[in-house]
């Protein structure tokens, strides 16, 4: 599945260029000890700016949720329909969520709780994107 | 004039703010709606703002009162279904300049201010407030509730207008394009990864059904007394042009849109207004219609921690709306004759009357209660609006019927069961919406 392509702004060009070299990274509030996405200006617990920054994570989470899509908006995957569209949880702090097309998974079986790990894909502009696979 | 966005201080969106100041205070008194269609032919009779002021001045004649006298106007000036006028499509002038209009020539077409109804109502020549109350009609119902107790207006009519055109749910604008920024890609919503507009809530309800054990097929008998009571809506969609009852069968074969979400928990986009009108409780004596008065109103502005809410989170905010509405109402959930929440997705109806506590139901109660009699002639009526599913995508029919049952106008919809003396509407999200409480008495 070749997702749109991803044109990186003021606030998200760290995290997409951490994915052109293979890192996953996210926003962190070191004052609050607290990872955040999706990104934004301030600190989601605190409301400061001052103390957010890039953090390197581990790759590793669970799949926490998924649903099948079947009629998509968008034009780009609709050849591909139906297909998995899973919530990813992050073993570094469970609250935090991203979306996964899992792929390598069949549709429709997805084990729920399973262990996953980050990979990285390229977009329709060649911007990659972080995925999840199953851990076998 | 100049009208602004209702400020966050209209909202009742805390715990602990006791008894609304002005409870019983407010009355709905007046109903008017435009015909529904699918989607809008092009022609300047059938416009968004010429079915606004068809459902306005409906409103107002059914109250009885004389258009002179209204002082007020809130309206939701976005009237997207979800679909955006095309960017570079030419806008067909004959029908811009068919009405009085603004600076926008999308007024009145794609969306609306209170300018524009004022320059094609001229009747209107007395209205000194208005406000925006954007969201959908429960917002606006919250606002003109709150301006008509703070005294702002004595008269209000509340509107809310939805624009359809051409073209599939959501298809166009950034979901058609190539590349989208980076802050769009990560955001909740609809990204680049492709959810449908029902993909959160499918989420929340397949784990719903995984923690309390209950199945999809479950929610046949809710989308079967929904449909059924929207073919009782003269109003509404369904029953102006499709006349046909949704069996189980029907619901259980439709195709899925996100599954666990199929085709029928996705409310059907259409074209339609509607309006009421407010007045207080003093002045609502004199009018043709029997008051309903306000008891309370509340809203939830839930925030989730991600991408998208959990259960948990949504749990917690339906929780809590369900106690501000009480609180402010000064009632307990033993006191509510019937409910009317919002449906459009079908799925998140059991949120919203898990929170509530409706009939004593607690959290994974409300699949097994859908398995009971829950219709209009039963003791425990669920959703005897319909709903969106019932009648189309308006988010105003569970307002509409709820003041209709109080009124005793219900029609065929009428509660036979129980006595309807004080309802709850509202909506749309469980994690965000706005509620309020109908009463036959004004204590």
């Amino acid at each position: 599945m070749v997702k749109q392509g991803i044109v990186p702004d003021e606030l998200t060009k760290p995290f997409w260029d951490a994915a052109n070299e293979g890192r996953l990274e996210m926003q962190n509030c070191s004052a609050c000890n607290r990872l955040q996405n999706p990104p934004a200006d301030t600190c989601s617990q605190c409301k400061s700016a001052d103390n957010l920054e890039w953090k390197a994570l581990s790759g590793k989470g669970k799949i926490y949720n998924y649903g099948v899509v079947y009629d998509c908006p968008v034009r780009l995957l609709q050849e591909d329909q139906p297909f998995n569209l899973a919530v990813i949880t992050l073993d570094e702090d469970p609250g935090i969520q991203m979306y996964s097309h899992l792929p390598g998974t069949p549709v429709d079986v997805v084990p729920v709780g399973a262990s996953v790990e980050v990979i990285f894909e390229k977009s329709a502009n060649g911007q990659m994107i972080p995925e999840w696979q199953v851990v076998s | 004039m100049t009208t602004e966005n209702a400020p966050a201080s209209m909202y009742r969106t805390t715990e602990g703010l006791g008894v609304w100041e002005h409870k019983g205070k407010v009355a709905a008194v007046g109903i008017g709606h435009s015909p529904t269609t699918r989607r809008w032919d092009g022609t300047a009779e059938n416009t968004m703002g010429a079915n606004s002021i068809f459902a306005l001045r409906q409103a107002i004649a059914d109250a009885g009162v004389d258009p002179a006298d209204i002082d007020g106007l809130v309206l939701d000036p976005v009237t997207t279904t979800g679909a955006h006028w095309p960017p570079g499509q030419e806008i067909p002038m004959d029908v811009v300049n068919h009405w009085n209009s603004t600076d926008d020539p999308l007024d009145g077409i794609a969306k609306l201010s209170a300018e524009w109804i004022l320059k094609n109502m001229p009747e209107l020549t007395n209205v000194k407030f208005t406000m925006y109350g954007q969201g959908c009609m429960s917002h606006a119902i919250v606002v003109a509730a709150q301006a008509v107790g703070e005294g702002r207006t004595h008269t209000c009519l509340v509107l809310k207008s939805w624009h359809n055109l051409e073209g599939r749910y959501n298809q166009s604008g950034v979901s058609a394009q190539d590349e989208v920024p980076g802050s769009f890609a990560l955001a909740p919503g609809r990204t680049l990864w492709g959810a449908p507009g029902s993909y959160g809530t499918a989420l929340q309800f397949a784990e719903y059904c995984r923690k309390y054990g209950k199945s999809h097929d479950m929610m046949a008998p809710f989308m079967a007394n929904s449909r059924r009571n929207g073919l009782l809506f003269p109003e509404g969609y369904w029953a102006q042009h499709r006349p046909e009852q949704l069996t189980a069968e029907d619901y259980l074969n439709a195709r899925w849109i996100a599954k666990p979400a199929n085709l029928f928990d996705n409310d059907i986009p259409i074209m339609v207004s509607g309006a009421y009108l407010f007045t207080t409780a003093e002045r609502a004596k004199d009018m043709k219609q029997k008051p309903v008065y306000i008891l309370n109103h509340a809203s939830s502005r839930g925030a989730q921690r991600s991408v998208l809410p959990t259960l948990d989170e949504v749990e917690k905010e339906t929780a809590e709306t369900g106690r501000k509405i009480y609180e402010g109402a000064g009632i307990t959930a033993a006191d509510l004759s019937f409910e009317n929440m919002y449906d459009g997705f079908a799925l998140f109806h059991q949120f919203h009357i898990e929170g509530l506590r409706y009939r004593g139901m607690q959290n994974g109660d409300a699949l097994d209660f859908y398995q009971k009699d829950i219709s209009i002639e039963g003791p425990d009526p669920v959703l005897p609006s319909g709903g969106n599913i019932g009648s189309g995508r308006s988010r105003f029919w569970m307002h509409t019927d709820s003041i209709q049952q109080i009124q005793g106008r219900a029609g065929a919809r009428a509660l036979t069961g129980v006595k309807p003396e004080i309802g709850v509407s509202g909506g749309p999200m469980p994690m965000g919406g706005n509620f309020t409480v109908w009463s036959a008495t004004p204590d």
